[in-house]
């Protein structure tokens, strides 16, 4: 551990940390635009330059500078004061004044640290330079003359997305950073530039001139777009969400955020419903609260009643509807609408029991009916990682685009039994393997061969730290599975046992996936926020809250319960859906136990205490043996279940932003700028 | 006056043929095979011994350099030698007379330099603008293919090695030796960060050493002929012949191999025929190529020209391509086309170059026309003081000195230029 002197205090810092890590462990400040902690050392904008002996006479950039023992660091000499000044003013006598009408307004590190470090005036009297703006898709709008290179989106889509989309062009003063033949970045991960971005070249396009950061109000969320349960915070002004941003966890999506994540929240203002609706002559008509409530009472199911949930709902909601339909006498709960039926026994032999952050050490990975990409981009990053670190990546299904060197072994699950020799080697010979199972697999009977290989090649280990190590993971897709599964949200045989019982009243809480023309003889009454395939379905429509409208508990694919607060109210008439559930269970005349937001929260606790406490659930240990029975039916995966990446819940099917970038990104529409 | 025998380049001007047969008349080739039986340490202990510093501009004494390169390779990774021929500072041209005429002295250098430092192959990263150049290069590395010099079990020492001719593409960057590393890779010539230096990863993150094309060129002569022979030339620290290239505003430009540490009135009495119009028409010189301070006549008249000759009146031997400017020039139209030059070579990477260079040029622009204030004269010196010694790379300090010797010796013509034009506007 070397020793180093900052500013005459003496301190002790990691093997392997830079000066700028040295300085900050200091408490010192170091101004920077091209240093990023997440991405390589660049060192180009030379704004953290400090004093450094022993060394050559002359600043030095910390951020590339190996901290070394017994070093003796200034940032405080009039040398560093003069190098910062003399940096920020060639920074700025480029950069346009146009920060009043600049989106990075209030966000921008070249604001804050020309305050901070600039001198006071302009000594710059030539003419300014001005750069074409460059096209880079529906989703990052570009001011390329405000661009001060630090070359942060460049090393973001090399290095965590791993897509060479974005490079520089040209060179000296005419260097300019674009997309490659100025082409839209199609990376699901792209708009994570907006945020790397110091300055306001590259700014979010639908959030363009919408609102200044001091005007929003924060409020920390949990995002549903995926299972992967990415740490957001929910920007809004007044009663509407205008971007959503993501948070630091490391545990769960690094600082990234998905670009559906990220602009879905558009949807949240269209296609909502906002006042309850019965269906009279095969038309849903608008109707007050009460009438829907005696409209429900009228059906008197007595216990024949089931509910399903959707993808985006809470534990909350799926408790209070758990509550009421066991109070009327029912068992019939699922969450897996489009009619998967694995075996839910032993939730652990369902669960991502890796970790994301654990995923990263593997050193060989079985991907089987996964389209990563798609059903859970911030994972991609992730395994990306581990074959920079020499992972060997396999895929059994249909061939998808890579971000890293991956072999597809075929599309038959049936290979499982019978993995090609290499494969098998490589599993062997892996220190930490893992096996990552997705929706498509599932759907064709393979958690069990797969369980199977648990034995075969000991996934599950202690490791020579003496860490645990378990290598079986099921990657789900929705943001209500695994809670829903802790709630008891799976009939041994999926939603065709839910079918075949025949419901007089079927509860779609949030459910717009289901193919509700199986329910044609029951009563469908659904609760959502938005005006989708279950509310066209539906023979009462009861308006409930969005994602971003209630406090709630969600899990993740690893099992990691995290909760998320309320940012903004829902509109019109709607309701947080627990209060709709317990008036239904007022209007059916039965108890459900809880009369308080608090009440049907501890009530929930007590039935499942893991939904009490923030962080990895505890499932205990995967089934011994996985009995792999004979599979009958077709074995070879024909698609993924994501065709469309942009357009998988009824959020982003209402959302514009998402719809373009279904359109634009996907289907190679073209859309005519406007003139400006 | 170097005596012809004591010559190195003996075809410099390509009176003979640059082809195989002709090199090993002049001795090219002669029984290498021997020279590498020597081993690599032994090499490199003469090439030390011989004084050798660096003949690209930074003047690192060339032994010490291959002596940082790994005895053997502890994790598989071969190491590289990489020929800088990426010729481009104004005023050189020193390595095209050496390709074009004796190509065979690079590439025997480049056997014996790179089995010294136990390199597996050499890149000569040669100028695009040097087709012809180029042309004659590959087809002599073609020709040693042929006859065994080169290749599996090369001049039959039983040691394997390949030479590369790699064509740039007109950057002068490129010419930096680790934005030369950066090009052979593929990628945009823009410089490294250092360290990690080239020595420990290199070319494809290999051990690489970049050694200019004469560094190179002169090793098989100074293992025939001794390093003592080598070091007999030039004062301490400053051993061994030179090609210098004078251009400029004397009778008759040229390139010619000296010894160092001749003074700059022999180089120029004895070689170009003296200055046009007579010594005191005489006004500065650049000695070393555009990166480095000009040098007003009294004080370069007499200074040796070698590096620390040179370093003594405040400039630099840097390629030793001297560009003679007599009282005919204008002397800060000649500093702001070099400003140019680097506003237009600059790779854009960080940031004081990619801005300051630009901003320099505009301020000289000004100043040559005098359509400036006279405090923007310090601004100037204070602006190439802000990207000096700021950077990752060393343009920005051949940006800044040029304009930093111009300061410090023509100051009264810019304020006598800032006054003309005030007075013009006035009247």
């Amino acid at each position: 551990m070397p020793t180093v002197t900052v500013d005459g205090v003496e301190i002790e810092v990691p093997q392997g940390a830079t000066v700028l890590q040295a300085c900050e462990l200091a408490g010192k400040e170091i101004p920077r635009f091209c240093y990023h902690e997440r991405l390589s050392i660049a060192g180009n904008c030379r704004m953290c330059l400090v004093e450094v002996s022993p060394g050559p006479p002359k600043p030095q950039a910390s951020c590339a500078l190996p901290a070394a023992d017994k070093q003796v660091i200034r940032t405080d000499s009039e040398m560093v004061k003069k190098a910062r000044e003399g940096v920020m003013e060639f920074l700025l006598i480029n950069h346009p004044l146009d920060c009043p009408i600049c989106d990075q307004g209030g966000e921008c590190d070249l604001q804050d640290q020309a305050m901070a470090y600039g001198r006071g005036a302009t000594r710059y009297h030539e003419a300014k330079r001005a750069v074409t703006e460059k096209t880079m898709g529906p989703l990052i709008k570009t001011v390329m003359t405000r661009c001060i290179h630090c070359t942060r989106c460049v090393r973001f889509s090399e290095e965590i997305a791993g897509v060479d989309e974005i490079g520089a062009l040209y060179r000296g003063e005419n260097m300019q950073i674009t997309t490659y033949l100025e082409r839209a970045a199609k990376h699901e991960m792209s708009a994570n530039v907006i945020d790397l971005c110091p300055v306001g070249a590259l700014t979010s396009r639908p959030y363009a001139f919408e609102a200044r950061p001091w005007e929003l109000k924060k409020t920390l969320g949990i995002d549903v777009s995926d299972a992967c349960g990415a740490n957001i915070r929910i920007d809004a002004r007044g009663r509407e969400v205008l971007r959503v941003l993501p948070r630091v966890n490391d545990d769960v999506n690094e600082e990234w955020l998905s670009d559906k994540a990220r602009y879905q929240v558009d949807g949240l203002t269209r296609r909502r419903l906002d006042r309850p609706f019965i269906r009279r002559d095969g038309r849903l008509v608008p109707a007050s609260w009460e009438e829907a409530f005696a409209a429900i009472a009228a059906i008197a199911p007595g216990a024949s009643v089931a509910a399903v949930a959707g993808d985006l709902v809470d534990c909350e909601t799926m408790f209070a509807a758990k509550a009421l339909v066991h109070a009327l006498g029912s068992r019939l709960l699922e969450g897996r609408q489009t009619g998967l039926a694995y075996d839910c026994a032993n939730l652990a032999a369902v669960n991502f029991n890796s970790g994301f952050a654990g995923i990263e050490t593997a050193d060989a990975i079985l991907i089987v009916g996964s389209h990563i990409r798609r059903e859970a981009p911030l994972l991609n990053v992730r395994i990306r990682k581990a074959v920079k670190r020499g992972a060997k990546v396999f895929v059994i299904g249909p061939e998808w685009e890579t971000t890293y060197p991956a072999q597809f072994l075929g599309a038959d699950v049936g290979l499982l039994g019978d993995l090609p020799l290499p494969v098998g080697d490589a599993l062997r010979a892996a220190k930490r393997p893992a096996l990552i199972l997705g929706g498509a697999a599932l759907g064709k009977g393979a958690l069990a061969p797969a369980l199977a290989l648990c034995a075969q090649f000991n996934l599950v280990r202690s490791l020579e730290d003496g860490t645990a190590w378990n290598g079986f993971n099921v990657l789900h897709m929705a943001a209500s599975r695994m809670g829903g599964l802790m709630l008891g949200y799976a009939q041994p045989g999926g939603i065709g046992d839910i079918v075949a019982a025949k419901p007089r009243l079927l509860l779609a809480l949030g459910a717009d996936e289901v193919d509700f023309t199986k329910f044609a003889g029951s009563t469908v009454v659904y609760l959502g926020h938005h005006g989708d395939k279950g509310a066209h379905a539906a023979d009462i429509v009861l308006p409930g809250a969005a994602y971003t409208e209630k406090t709630g508990t969600f899990v993740n694919t690893e099992g990691r319960v995290q909760f998320a607060e309320r940012a903004v109210y829902p509109p019109g008439d709607a309701r947080e859906d627990w209060t709709v559930l317990r008036a239904i269970a007022d209007a059916l005349k039965v108890g459900v136990g809880f009369d308080s937001y608090d009440d049907l929260r501890a009530a929930m606790i007590a039935a499942v205490p893991a939904l009490g406490r923030e962080g990895l659930a505890d499932y205990g240990a995967l089934p011994s043996g996985g009995g792999a029975g004979p599979h009958n039916g077709e074995r070879v995966i024909a698609g993924y279940p994501i065709d469309d990446f942009y357009l998988t819940n009824p959020i982003a099917r209402a959302s514009p932003t998402m719809q373009r970038c279904s359109a634009e990104l996907l289907h190679g529409q073209d859309f005519a700028e406007a003139a400006e | 006056m170097l005596a012809d025998r004591d010559r190195i380049f003996t075809n410099l001007y390509g009176y003979q043929s640059w082809q195989l047969d002709a090199a090993r008349m002049r001795g090219d080739w002669d029984d290498t095979r021997a020279l590498l039986a020597r081993g690599p340490d032994a090499i490199i202990q003469d090439i030390k011994d011989s004084g050798l510093r660096g003949r690209g501009g930074a003047g690192f004494p060339t032994g010490m350099k291959w002596s940082f390169m790994p005895k053997e390779s502890r994790d598989g990774r071969p190491s590289f030698l990489v020929i800088n021929a990426d010729e481009s500072e104004p005023g050189s041209c020193k390595d095209r007379e050496i390709i074009r005429h004796d190509p065979h002295k690079l590439i025997e250098g480049a056997l014996v330099a790179g089995f010294a430092m136990r390199a597996r192959a050499a890149y000569i990263y040669i100028r695009g603008e040097y087709i012809r150049e180029a042309q004659v290069l590959a087809a002599a590395v073609a020709e040693a293919y042929a006859a065994g010099l080169l290749g599996k079990n090369a001049c039959g020492s039983g040691y394997d090695y390949d030479v590369f001719v790699h064509r740039g593409a007109g950057a002068y960057i490129c010419g930096e030796e680790t934005a030369m590393l950066e090009s052979l890779e593929g990628k945009k010539g823009q410089p490294r960060l250092k360290p990690p230096f080239p020595a420990g990863a290199g070319l494809y993150g290999c051990p690489t050493t970049v050694n200019n094309v004469e560094s190179i060129a002169v090793a098989p002569t100074i293992l025939r002929r001794g390093a003592a022979w080598f070091a007999s030339f030039g004062r301490d620290n400053n051993k061994g012949t030179k090609l210098f290239q004078i251009s400029g505003h004397v009778e008759k430009p040229c390139v010619v191999e000296e010894a160092m540490s001749i003074p700059f009135s022999e180089l120029i009495e004895k070689h170009c025929g003296g200055i046009r119009g007579g010594r005191d028409n005489l006004l500065c010189v650049i000695p070393g190529g555009s990166s480095v301070p000009l040098v007003p006549a009294a004080d370069i008249w007499d200074a040796p020209m070698d590096f620390d000759g040179l370093k003594a009146v405040g400039s630099g031997l840097g390629t030793a391509a001297v560009i003679v400017m007599d009282k005919s020039t204008d002397v800060v139209e000649a500093i702001a086309r070099l400003s140019h030059f680097y506003m237009h070579e600059s790779c854009g990477q960080c940031t004081p170059c990619r801005e300051g260079t630009g901003w320099m040029y505009r301020v000289m622009e000004r100043l040559r026309l005098g359509d400036a204030e006279v405090q923007e004269i310090d601004m100037l010196q204070q602006l190439t003081k802000q990207v000096e010694g700021h950077t990752i790379c060393a343009l920005g300090d051949a940006a800044a000195w040029p304009i930093q010797g111009l300061i410090r010796h023509f100051r009264p013509e810019l304020e006598r230029r800032i006054a003309q034009n005030v007075r013009e506007a006035a009247e």
